[in-house]
């Protein structure tokens, strides 16, 4: 098989710091692997080189096309990049607001991404659009508002929607239920987990949340100033940690 | 079916001096299909480590753990994933879920992961739930709310949901009334019937003696309490 995505040798510096160095993994259809450390140990940095937003400085980032098979997308042309980012991939910030146009209704959020891609019948855009709402458990009736309207849980579902609404293959989440309480959460992790089963998702998940990369990932990460320092099952790395910096993290989650 | 070979595991903790505590050592052990066997020992000799080795979540420090054709100890994550999803269940002894999913999903969450018809997996997971006495008002709820048994016993029904070739099973009759001890100890025997290679801890004395083939103790595997 296939890896959808090689990261082989990714490297990112700011000036003399290191952002991420080192880094690599491939990530096979259908996976989902979680990037769990604290603040500031480049998991952020990370997933932005590997999404196209940030440039490495060394690395190569290859993702299996539909087209053309394993192209790396590092040296590939800012256009094809886009037009990636547009259909196969997709991005969830933290903050809803940075992925979202808060200034176009939900539908149109949900609909543009569609019309980037080509589609131009109105009536079936908006079909669509009120179908990806009520997967996210948003109320038809809010179509038309705009997501400056909406509750915080319900912008990020929305994104969530207007980010899948094009049947993407990758999707790079950043802490995607980050700043939600903990009903929305659970709700939230819910959705997620049954998109990714119905839509074979291979999804890469940054979180510092270890609860949910237990219950959303099949294969963790874990990094600490800018390196992997251990990488595993999920399961495997939380219940039998073998780095020190690992063990420092799950025993420093407070039990409810 | 599960074949262990000469497996050896031990913890070190870095954030406590970098003690290494050794658990388990030289353990060796073979199960056929349609077998049964316990695991027996004291409380810490290490018997249910030695059933997280097999299941993949710690990680040998030497030896080999085959399961099937697949070495646990040195497998790929994917490659694990695939075993638990298609060939090894476990049934531990908490259930762990997604809040808010309905507990007949639940139970019929192995069954769709192996590309079983919704509906298929659907029924057979309401047949499980109730032959467990697991009432039917409840199963259109999530199991986080449930009583401690009911927990248990939604867990038993997903861990029997898919006819696994090889099973775990960590405590599988504790604090079950005897009519749903009946049932569990009459899952395992069909297990056994259709050939699945069965591990299983088992403080129930009588259960124990009436499903299992075999008994290993595991404090032969332990280091410093060699019998």
């Amino acid at each position: 098989m296939t890896p959808l995505l090689q990261v082989k040798g990714i490297e990112k510096r700011y000036g003399a710091r290191i952002g991420c160095a080192d880094v690599s993994f491939d990530l096979f259809p259908g996976e989902v692997m979680g990037i769990v450390g604290e603040s500031g140990s480049g998991k952020s940095t990370l997933l932005n080189c590997m999404a196209g937003h940030l440039e490495p400085d060394a690395g190569q980032v290859i993702f299996d096309t539909r087209a053309d098979g394993p192209v790396d997308t590092v040296t590939m042309s800012e256009p094809v990049r886009r037009m990636l980012g547009r259909t196969d991939w997709a991005f969830v910030h933290q903050h809803a607001r940075d992925g979202l146009r808060m200034s176009v209704s939900a539908g149109g959020n949900i609909g543009e991404r569609l019309m980037a891609v080509g589609d131009r019948h109105y009536g079936d855009i908006r079909d669509r659009a009120i179908d990806w709402l009520g997967r996210v458990e948003i109320e038809e009736s809010r179509v038309d508002d705009r997501p400056s309207a909406f509750s915080g849980g319900m912008q990020q579902r929305l994104q969530i929607a207007r980010n899948l609404v094009t049947g993407p293959r990758l999707v790079f989440m950043d802490e995607p239920t980050g700043g939600l309480d903990v009903s929305v959460q659970a709700r939230l992790l819910d959705l997620l987990r049954g998109l990714v089963r119905e839509m074979g998702l291979s999804a890469i998940i940054v979180t510092h949340d270890l609860a949910v990369v237990r219950l959303l990932a099949d294969r963790l990460m874990v990094m600490k100033s800018g390196h992997v320092v251990e990488a595993g099952l999920t399961d495997q790395v939380l219940d039998d940690p073998q780095h020190a910096y690992t063990q420092l993290l799950v025993s420093s989650v407070l039990q409810v | 079916m599960i074949e262990l070979i000469n497996v050896s595991k031990s913890f070190t903790l870095h954030n406590q001096g970098s003690a290494v505590i050794p658990v388990m050592q030289g353990a060796s052990l073979k199960v056929a299909e349609g077998e049964c066997v316990a695991l027996t020992g004291a409380s810490g000799a290490g018997k249910s480590t030695l059933m997280r080795v097999i299941y993949g979540n710690y990680l040998a420090a030497s030896g080999r753990v085959l399961v099937g054709d697949l070495d646990v100890a040195r497998a790929e994550p994917r490659e694990i994933l695939a075993l638990r999803r298609e060939t090894l269940g476990y049934v531990s002894q908490f259930l762990r879920v997604v809040p808010r999913v309905p507990t007949l999903e639940v139970v019929a969450e192995p069954l769709l992961a192996v590309g079983c018809d919704k509906q298929a997996a659907l029924d057979k997971a309401a047949g499980l739930l109730g032959r467990l006495n697991i009432p039917e008002r409840l199963w259109s709820l999530s199991p986080t709310t449930f009583s401690g048994g009911e927990q248990q016993r939604v867990n038993i029904a997903r861990g029997f949901a898919h006819d696994y070739p090889a099973m775990l099973l960590d405590e599988p009759t504790a604090s079950l009334d005897a009519q749903n001890r009946e049932t569990v100890l009459s899952l395992i025997e069909e297990a056994k019937a259709r050939g699945a290679a069965i591990v299983g801890i088992f403080h129930d004395i009588e259960a124990r003696s009436r499903v299992c083939d075999r008994e290993i103790n595991v404090s032969e595997f332990t280091p410093g309490m060699a019998a």
